[in-house]
């Protein structure tokens, strides 16, 4: 046992922590804003395949900058995908919880399709960013180590938990998400508002997919996200609507399951894989046991969570 | 590119039974339909990926004599039985289902088709027109794993496994019993992941056998995922299904290659000159369904001459890997110093052998 030993683990951590904190991140600002939208999942798997096919595709001619263009052109296709919902629910007032699932089965397919031509291909990973003597330091690695996404996704939890409390445009969305009637009644754009919310959602998401394709795994896969999209909506009700808390679940979650893994090859076949499979769910649902026997977690969910609104109707 | 989804099928179903005048009056010189039902995507570039080269390899083969149509991402619950009682009324005569999980369906459609033939692969339920197949994939762990006792330097090597299923018990006993013959100190450090398909768990799962000192990595899970870490961290490792090489262009050292298409072949010939009957096939090396991947050119010539050995011990029987004494994980002997295991044994295997780490 040494640093290094702790440090490799972290890394590990890491890796899975990443890409379901991008997703959650901007789902925290969808559903503040009163709209859920359960189509992670798909917009994952969009952003997954869209980053892959630019980062291929172009990389030849883009050089080092074509990992940046995978990552905007990742976000952009899954906001993009984010934008046929936004339409069905806002402007068309469908249910949200149908046409979410929907989203995320459409996703599915759609990226099966796009990427059927990729698959069994590869492209450099998106690694590093810091230069080799800081990125490859047995100890500084710890710090440097990581890909630029990685980085990214911590200083977006401190950029929306400061949007969110702290500026007047948060408090604008947090109110359209508590009372759409009265933010409406008072001059605030509730439509619009929640079509940026929804758009800011669908880039994260696409963001998060494209960290399995190029960073943790650099190729693509069908449906290589497995479920991570899910977790992801778990996740933001786990903390409760708050940025710091979805960063700690997260992480929570990345420990887990590691420890899963370090457990079992181990040998702690004490207790069967299944076990350790199903922990960060059980984990999940006492922490929401005891949050809520504290009669905190019911009041924080955005009152109009889920609920269309139609000032004209 | 030929995509046929679940849906568009049923279409091309219902146009058929529309027509079922046409179908009566196939005559002898028609070609031999063959149907296929598969669990994933034809293009998971893993099970089913390999099953489709095998139905391609069959079609190229007999070319005129069959024509075969498939629907892929079938669930195995109770959706597959309206698929198969298609592919059935469509004037398929040899049906394939190529995953555990349709195991009672293909018995039930069996039932109602009794002039259909079927195949059902990795399952162990026959009727008369019901056989079974499954290749040994185990022979080429033990290729693997004697690749894997020579190269350690640590004496820890690793398996990323799926479930705790015989197909993958065996494997990992496959792998280290083979290993242990080169290198008696052996340990196998093994970590399921519940699944045949997660990269970012399979990736972290590999990731975290390296750091617990496995130089030698075997994976028994279906993306590349674990090799892309081991070509990172400069493991070695080996590819699963098929030649992994351009995801560890560096550290494959082999790979086991699913070869479907001799079993395929062989079966639409019997169908065509009327011997099909039903059976229980197990193939492997000598047959032809397990292949290895090319070495790569980096491993040492004493390394890929051992691993030669293994083969061709396969081919002709003189070696097998589960040849006693075999003792289980506690030390107590499961198998006879000189005997060998019977393939009733081997086919429900559910513990691993001593240095296995679980």
């Amino acid at each position: 046992m040494n640093v290094g030993f702790f440090i490799d683990a972290l890394v590990t951590v890491i890796g899975v922590t990443t890409p379901i904190l991008l997703a959650a991140i901007g789902e925290l600002v969808v559903e503040k804003s009163g709209v859920l939208n359960l189509g992670v999942e798909g917009m994952m798997l969009i952003g997954a395949v869209t980053g892959f096919a630019v980062a291929f595709n172009y990389g030849p001619d883009l050089g080092d900058f074509a990992p940046w263009a995978g990552i905007i052109a990742a976000g952009l296709a899954a906001a993009a995908s984010s934008m046929v919902f936004a339409v069905l629910v806002l402007t068309l007032g469908s249910n949200q919880v149908a046409t979410g699932l929907a989203l995320a089965i459409f996703g599915i397919g759609l990226s099966s399709l796009i990427g059927a031509g990729y698959v069994g291909m590869v492209i450099p990973p998106f690694s590093q960013i810091f230069p080799d003597s800081l990125a490859t330091d047995p100890v500084l690695r710890v710090v440097f180590g990581y890909s630029p996404l990685v980085y990214f996704a911590l200083i977006m939890v401190f950029v929306v938990g400061w949007f969110l409390n702290r500026t007047r445009a948060g408090l604008v969305l947090r109110a359209v998400g508590e009372n759409d009637g009265s933010a409406h009644s008072i001059g605030y754009p509730v439509i619009p508002i929640r079509y940026a919310a929804i758009a800011f959602g669908g880039a994260m998401a696409g963001i998060g997919g494209a960290y399995f394709s190029m960073v943790i795994t650099p190729m693509w896969a069908e449906q290589m996200t497995a479920g991570r999209g899910w977790i992801a909506l778990a996740l933001v009700v786990f903390s409760g609507w708050r940025a710091g808390r979805l960063l700690a679940g997260a992480y929570f979650f990345g420990i887990l399951m590691t420890l899963e893994l370090y457990a079992k090859a181990s040998g702690f076949s004490f207790l069967p894989s299944q076990f350790w499979a199903s922990m960060p769910y059980v984990m999940a649902v006492v922490v929401l046991a005891i949050i809520s026997s504290r009669g905190v977690a019911g009041s924080e969910a955005p009152a109009c969570l889920g609920r269309p609104f139609l000032p004209n109707s | 590119m030929s995509l046929v989804t679940r849906r568009n099928f049923m279409k091309t179903a219902a146009a058929g039974l529309a027509a079922p005048a046409l179908l009566r009056q196939a005559s002898a010189a028609e070609p031999l339909k063959i149907g296929f039902i598969f669990l994933g995507p034809i293009g998971d570039y893993g099970w089913t990926w390999a099953h489709n080269k095998g139905r391609l390899a069959m079609d190229a083969a007999l070319k005129g004599q069959v024509v075969s149509a498939y629907v892929e991402n079938v669930k195995e619950d109770a959706s597959a039985v309206p698929i198969l009682k298609d592919l059935a009324q469509q004037g398929n005569k040899l049906i394939f289902t190529t995953s555990y999980g349709y195991m009672d369906q293909t018995i039930e459609v069996a039932k109602l088709f009794p002039e259909v033939k079927f195949e059902h692969c990795t399952g162990y339920k026959r009727a008369d027109n019901v056989g079974t197949y499954n290749s040994r994939f185990h022979q080429g762990r033990a290729v693997e794993g004697t690749i894997a006792g020579m190269l350690s330097k640590s004496g820890t090597i690793g398996y990323l496994g799926s479930y705790k299923v015989p197909e993958v018990v065996l494997g990992v006993n496959s792998f280290t019993l083979a290993a242990q013959a080169q290198n008696p100190k052996i340990t196998t450090k093994l970590v399921m992941i519940d699944s045949w398909f997660d990269p970012a768990k399979e990736a972290a799962a590999v990731q975290t056998l390296i750091n617990l000192g496995c130089d030698v990595v075997a994976q028994h899970t279906d993306s590349p995922a674990g090799l892309q870490v081991c070509e990172q961290r400069k493991v070695w490792c080996f590819g699963q299904g098929a030649d992994m090489s351009r995801f560890a262009p560096k550290t494959q050292a082999t790979g086991i290659e699913d070869i479907w298409g001799p079993y395929y072949i062989s079966r639409a010939k019997a169908m065509l000159d009327g011997t099909w009957k039903s059976d229980d096939a197990w193939w492997g090396f000598k047959e032809g369904t397990v292949v290895m991947s090319p070495y790569n050119r980096a491993l040492p010539d004493n390394v890929k001459a051992a691993a030669d050995k293994v083969i061709a011990g396969w081919k002709d029987g003189s070696y097998d890997v589960f040849t006693g004494p075999i003792s289980d994980q506690s030390g107590k002997e499961r198998l006879a110093a000189g005997e060998r295991m019977k393939d009733a044994d081997l086919e429900v295997i559910d513990w691993y052998v001593k240095g296995v780490q679980s």
